[in-house]
């Protein structure tokens, strides 16, 4: 094996290829790497990510910079924590007051101010210097408020790159540029998807779901990691919830098989059905033509009369069972070995042939 | 799959088969678009112009249902110019000899009559799959979903048997599953032939390890399959039937048979959490809770075993499947009782060995876990036959093409095809519910290409109908070159309005029994109408 890398003097072990930062992730160092979506190439925009390297003038961008055998690497010196700190104070005077944060105020922290809390970035270091416009999008996914804006061009990246949608770009030059989607500033007239990817990656407020601003409310949230119920493809969420109601979703980054990549029901789709009014709450049995709400247990004894007696009369073969392929793996053992052990048949079947 | 999603991008050849990837598996779709940046080749074959076609290298635009001509023409080629991978052929696989003259009238040429692809295209897409180093075949519903849909997939796999691609990384033979866990229903014995692990039911040491397991004797007749169900019903042999979470009328082909039936029966149970068109059917309907609110495990399609986690509780007095199903077998005089659905998983596991390595205290630290995964020390499997398939040879299936079960004639001039749409799911009763998915697909589009359009003098927007020999259903006429000439398109997400399935036919796979949803024929009728549409 090639000799490890030095990271503030631990030895880690690292793949021929990886960049000083992949490595520094092992390691448990996480930096500031705001412009960085290991989906994409690297950017080395930042300059969050320095670091300084044994032998090297300068510092050097770890999400840019290969690791080499024997490299020492510091990443947390003080020149660097004061660096950093002042990175972050210069794009705070870019955008509006940190507590008004679309993203902070709703989900949770962003990525930005998050990095601001740890290195003590004050608000105020700098004078404030003109925003971005907001978009005046209204489409009902994406809140598109580029008042909060970096200009790290993760989101048109992801759109381009990796989506290869190309609904938005940045348009404009020097201080003036900013992000827009074409032919108009309309998403819903552009070729977006709405897989919400560009929100997933946006590391700070600008991008958010607006269908989880328009229902959370105050209070503590909680964050569920667990599969998404739509597709074969099984890609990772996690579900976020507020007070008992579900409020909205995010993609799950550490999951292999999506890698925080979502597509539109996934993002948009994936809890409102489940907060509906008309989610069936009770049991119902059928009288006269109609349904009246029943108990659990006179459901339980109907069924059991009724199925006996198709069983009793006409052979357990009378009687066949379909599960879901939408229902768990448990539910659907139990649904088979139920009709199996139960009833005595083997006429089980789920939608799987379709 | 015989190999894993995140393999794909690893592929140097991908043949996409029948499936509109950016449009039902959207982020597997994004593997296939990195291979491609990458420098892959990739090789589409569908009838319509889906995405995927503007990236490919070659777009392979056969006539509907004529895949496997196609396919057995590629073989044909590997094997006259000698590219197929003698030494895999002569190792690990059977009945070479039967293939090599089974194809040899499926000369390119003749593929091409049948397929309408020239011959020339046909030579290069069989050269560079027999020379790529790690080709892999994806394919979905547009394989399966036909009267011959087993013998589509076995031509696929002749061809990935002859060029060696099993047991190797980014290569293989990779159907993509529709739904969240259809392969998790089947692996853990929702199937009339199966127990839990694809164990055979007719196998009497399988039938009595089950029986000790399970403390009752099981029964050893064959099962039936939703499919034969049907008509079972009809004649009256089948009484009673307990549905969970599935809108089957909706969902089915040839909807107003399969509603018939169900309401001939004696006593229909469905489990679910909304009231579908199915449940109106019902004599109880049992009140579930969502994947939001339980615990337990999916199956993806790359045989990943994820754990899904409870994050809210079930509204009202609405229950787990899993508990329902314990507290009524508990009442019908079967004691089943678990405290956790882990409990459960822990059953499972013991039982079915392909998943016996597997525990939630594992998915909690590791995450998924690819089966076959037999023992605790087992990583898992991402790619499948990679120690060979020696032990179980794959045998060569020559099969032949033979045209849909129904042709376009006279009276139904057009062939209907039917699929997905990315924005919206299935029979809609999740997506529907999601605010501002109208605007994405707002009604049912029958999408007619712009010669049939013209001919018919159909203009864009403009009301229809559809009617095949079965049912006849409203829809919106898109006019899209996505649809080849004489095909038209349509999806099954909007029942309320557009019931589609009235039109599909009720030929299936005489294997597998998986209706052809993909084929029938149709004509188009004008509304006669005198208020305006809404635009
Ligand atoms: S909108 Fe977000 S992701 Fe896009 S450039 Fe601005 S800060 Fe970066
Ligand atoms: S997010 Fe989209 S691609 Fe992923 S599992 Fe859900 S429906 Fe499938
Ligand atoms: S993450 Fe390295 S420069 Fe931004």
């Amino acid at each position: 094996m090639a000799e490890p890398v030095y990271v503030d003097g631990k030895h880690v072990p690292f793949r021929e290829g990886q960049s000083i930062l992949e490595v520094l992730r092992t390691a448990g160092v996480q930096l500031p790497d705001l412009c960085h979506d290991p989906r994409l190439g690297p950017q080395g925009t930042c300059r969050l990510c320095l670091v300084h390297v044994e032998g090297q003038p300068g510092l050097v961008a770890a999400c840019a910079t290969p690791a080499q055998p024997a490299m020492r690497v510091a990443t947390d010196t003080e020149a660097l924590r004061d660096y950093r700190r002042t990175v972050l104070e210069l794009l705070l005077s870019e955008l509006p007051p940190s507590r008004e944060c679309p993203r902070c105020s709703t989900l949770g922290c962003c990525s930005l101010h998050a990095a601001a809390a740890r290195f003590g970035a004050q608000e105020d270091r700098f004078p404030k210097l003109r925003f971005r416009q907001s978009s005046q999008d209204a489409n009902p996914f994406i809140q598109r408020d580029y008042r909060w804006c970096i200009a790290c061009y993760r989101c048109t990246r992801i759109c381009g790159e990796w989506e290869m949608a190309g609904a938005i770009a940045p348009a404009g030059r020097g201080q003036g540029i900013h992000i827009r989607s074409f032919p108009t500033d309309r998403l819903l007239e552009s070729p977006c998807t709405f897989c919400g990817q560009c929100i997933g990656t946006c590391p700070t407020g600008a991008l958010t779901d607006r269908k989880a601003a328009d229902q959370i409310g105050t209070g503590e949230v909680t964050r569920v990691r667990t599969i998404c119920p739509y597709c074969g493809t099984g890609c990772g969420i996690h579900l976020i919830a507020q007070g008992g109601h579900l409020v909205g979703v995010e993609p799950d980054f550490s999951n292999p098989v999506n890698q925080g990549s979502l597509c539109v029901k996934g993002q948009f789709a994936s809890w409102e059905f489940a907060n509906s009014p008309d989610r069936l709450t009770t049991p119902l049995i059928r009288e006269n033509g109609s349904f009246r709400q029943a108990t659990w247990e006179e459901a339980y004894q109907l069924i059991a009369t009724r199925l006996s007696e198709v069983r009793d009369t006409c052979g357990p073969d009378a009687i066949a069972l379909w599960s879901s392929a939408r229902a768990t793996n448990e539910a659907n053992y139990l649904m088979q070995k139920f009709a199996r052990v139960v009833v005595g048949t083997n006429n089980i079947d789920n939608c799987a042939r379709t | 799959m015989s190999n894993s999603i995140g393999e794909l991008e690893g592929a140097d050849f991908l043949l996409v088969v029948g499936s509109n990837t950016t449009e039902s598996h959207p982020v597997i779709a994004l593997r296939i678009k990195k291979a491609a940046r990458q420098g892959a080749r990739l090789v589409v074959v569908d009838p319509r112009r889906i995405e995927l076609t503007r990236l490919a290298h070659r777009w392979l635009q056969l006539r509907l249902g004529t895949d496997i001509a196609l396919f057995n023409a590629m073989a044909h080629v590997i094997i006259r110019e000698g590219l197929y991978n003698a030494a895999f052929v002569r190792e690990q696989t059977g009945s070479f000899d039967t293939l090599r003259k089974h194809l040899e009238r499926y000369t390119p040429e003749y593929a091409a009559e049948a397929t309408g692809i020239p011959p020339d295209a046909i030579v290069r897409s069989a050269r560079e799959y027999a020379v790529a180093s790690r080709a892999a075949i994806v394919y979905t519903l547009g394989v399966t979903e036909h009267s011959c849909g087993t013998h589509n997939v076995q031509a696929l796999a002749n061809l990935a048997l002859l060029c060696g691609n099993f047991g190797k990384p980014s290569a293989g033979v990779n159907p993509l599953r529709g739904q969240n866990n259809v392969q998790g229903a089947g692996d853990v014995g929702c199937i009339p032939t199966e127990l839990p692990g694809y164990q055979k039911v007719d196998d009497p040491a399988v039938r009595r390890k089950f029986e000790a397991a399970w403390g009752r004797p099981l029964p050893s007749r064959r099962g039936i399959t939703k499919t034969t169900a049907l008509d079972e019903v009809l004649k009256g042999r089948l009484r009673a039937v307990y549905i969970m979470g599935e809108n089957t009328v909706v969902s089915d082909a040839h909807a107003s048979r399969t509603q018939a039936a169900l309401e001939r029966l004696d006593f229909l149970v469905v489990q679910d959490i909304f009231m579908t068109e199915t449940a109106q059917l019902a004599h109880v309907v049992l009140p579930a809770a969502s994947y939001a609110e339980v615990d337990g495990t999916f199956t993806n399609t790359e045989r990943r075993v994820q754990r899904v986690r409870k994050a809210v509780d079930p509204p009202g007095e609405a229950k787990p499947d899993w508990l329902i199903l314990c507290e009524l077998a508990t009442r019908m005089g079967y004691h089943m009782a678990y405290s956790h659905p882990s409990e459960v998983w822990n059953e499972v596991a013991r039982l079915a060995p392909i998943v016996g390595g597997i525990s939630y205290a594992r998915l909690e630290k590791e995450g998924g876990l690819q089966w076959p995964c037999p023992t605790q020390e087992h990583p898992g499997t991402p790619c499948l036959h990679a120690d060979g398939l020696a032990s179980r040879r794959g045998h060569f299936a020559p099969v032949d093409h033979v045209p849909p079960a129904e042709t376009p004639d006279e009276s139904y001039p057009l062939f209907l095809t039917t699929g997905r749409r990315r924005s919206t799911y299935h029979t809609g009763t999740m997506t529907g519910r999601a605010s501002g998915f109208h605007l994405l697909v707002p009604h049912e589009w029958v999408e007619v290409n712009p010669q049939d359009a013209a001919t018919l003098g159909l203009r864009d927007e403009e009301e229809v109908y559809v009617a095949s020999r079965r049912g006849r259903v409203k829809a919106r006429v898109k006019v899209t070159d996505r649809s080849p000439d004489g095909v038209v398109f349509m999806s099954f997400h909007f029942p309320e309005s557009t019931r589609t399935n009235l039109l599909t036919s009720d030929a299936y796979d005489f294997v597998t029994e998986t209706p052809e949803f993909k084929v029938c024929a149709v004509r188009l009728e004008k509304v006669k109408r005198g208020r305006r549409p809404r635009g």
